[in-house]
């Protein structure tokens, strides 16, 4: 989906405050911002400030019929990051968004849809399977196919199985390795397309996680016959401006910030896996 | 119960596309196996002398680690296929199964289905195609678990 134009001011951060804060897993913690009614289309990002810090971008992850509270998930795997996961509510963040383009939420009418996550790339695909669940009756079947590395992270399990039990979404979770008291699935996520029900001629897929991941999926998708033009996928790259000036998120042609981070596969699928980009 | 060709043809995508004297000679290879919930299909080191297709239930892969306890690295459900070391010398598995719960699967006789391969090397053939597409997505799918893509520093 096109991306909106950035409003005026969009390279000053906003100081908001934290308004509370959920341990999802051992690394990764969800903030609530109170930012005021905060419109977004689901699989947009903000940058995120942590005072003295830096600025790092994070995909929204709440739902987008309830803009009253900005909900990020975000990993600590860096400076920024660690210092964005250990605020704590009253603390003060900077903001900086919405920036980049959506899922295309807009297009499921009428078609199965896959979600595929792994790991923290769940958080970007939240908001549409929320979005998905409010369309629900205009959809076909709707599968949440969700990877991580072990049972204890796996993100928002019980969430997306009460969600999936009311809104009538096939939720199945899988992990890479575990022991004998795990009762899902293991096995890397692809696996789990050959289980969902989907017409593949009609299906639109979501696939959000680490790159190696969404190429695999994406290999496998191809494989049982959908079309590229229907796959969607969230690309990750070195984000700094959020509005396509500075250049450092560029994918060959794409300018992942403004262009993305949600493209359709036919895209970029020849500029992934490409070591020189 | 007797298997026949129709059911082979019809429920398995294994067998899919086989011509229908293959699938009677295959046909004439299977039973119908059920197991308990905890019983073993396959143990490590133990004769493979069976190809299983599950039917219903869900059965574990497992390494087993003494200091950690049984290593789960795949689920297989209904539709899945368990075993290819009855194809290849000495036929030992290699790893553990375990129904977590009750299962019932066809269950091939692995001699049963060597012998008519090698009087009939298209259907060793066709067989041999199927089971290296098999091992190419599990040979892909375990490349993928060894990258460790959701570690620490990755989305």
């Amino acid at each position: 989906m096109a991306a909106a134009e950035p409003a005026p001011g969009f390279l000053a951060p906003r100081p908001c405050r934290v308004a509370g804060r959920r341990r999802e897993t051992a690394d990764t913690v969800t903030l609530r911002v109170d930012a005021g009614r905060f419109g977004f289309r689901p699989g947009q990002f903000n940058m995120l400030y942590a005072f003295g810090v830096g600025e790092v971008a994070i995909s929204i992850s709440g739902d987008p019929g309830r803009p009253e509270g900005l909900v990020h998930t975000v990993r600590s795997v860096g400076m920024v990051s660690d210092a964005l996961c250990r605020l704590r509510p009253g603390d003060w963040i900077g903001v900086r968004g919405p920036f980049g383009s959506g899922w295309p939420v807009d297009l499921a009418g009428g078609r199965d849809v896959l979600v595929v996550a792994g790991g923290v790339g769940m958080a970007p695909l939240r908001p549409a399977v929320h979005a998905l669940a409010r369309r629900r009756r205009e959809v076909g079947r709707v599968s949440l196919l969700l990877g991580a590395r072990t049972p204890a992270q796996v993100l928002y399990a019980p969430e997306l199985r009460r969600l999936g039990a009311r809104a009538g979404i096939d939720v199945q979770v899988t992990v890479d390795a575990a022991t004998t008291d795990w009762e899902g699935h293991v096995g890397v996520v692809p696996t789990l397309l050959g289980r969902a029900a989907f017409e593949p001629a009609r299906t639109l897929a979501m696939v959000c996680g680490p790159e190696a991941m969404m190429r695999f999926t994406v290999a496998e998708l191809r494989r049982l016959g959908v079309a590229e033009e229907s796959i969607w996928v969230s690309l990750e790259r070195n984000m700094h401006c959020g509005v396509g000036l500075c250049g450092h998120c560029q994918l060959g042609p794409v300018l992942v910030c403004r262009d993305g981070p949600v493209l359709r596969l036919d895209a970029v699928s020849a500029l992934l896996g490409v070591r020189e980009v | 119960m007797t298997t026949t060709a129709a059911d082979l043809a019809t429920g398995i995508t294994l067998f899919a596309g086989l011509e229908d004297r293959h699938l009677e000679l295959v046909a004439g290879c299977a039973r119908l196996a059920h197991f308990p919930a905890g019983a073993f299909l396959c143990r490590e080191g133990r004769p493979a002398d069976a190809l299983y297709v599950l039917r219903s239930g869900r059965v574990t892969l497992e390494v087993a680690a003494p200091e950690h306890g049984p290593i789960v690295v795949q689920t297989l459900t209904e539709g899945d296929t368990l075993g290819w070391s009855w194809l290849f010398p000495p036929y030992r598995w290699h790893l553990d199964a375990v129904a977590r719960e009750p299962v019932a699967a066809l269950a091939f006789d692995a001699a049963c289905l060597r012998a008519k391969s090698e009087r009939d090397h298209e259907l060793g053939y066709q067989l041999m195609r199927r089971f290296s597409q098999l091992m190419l997505q599990r040979l892909m799918a375990t490349r993928l678990q060894l990258l460790d893509v959701y570690g620490r520093g990755s989305r």
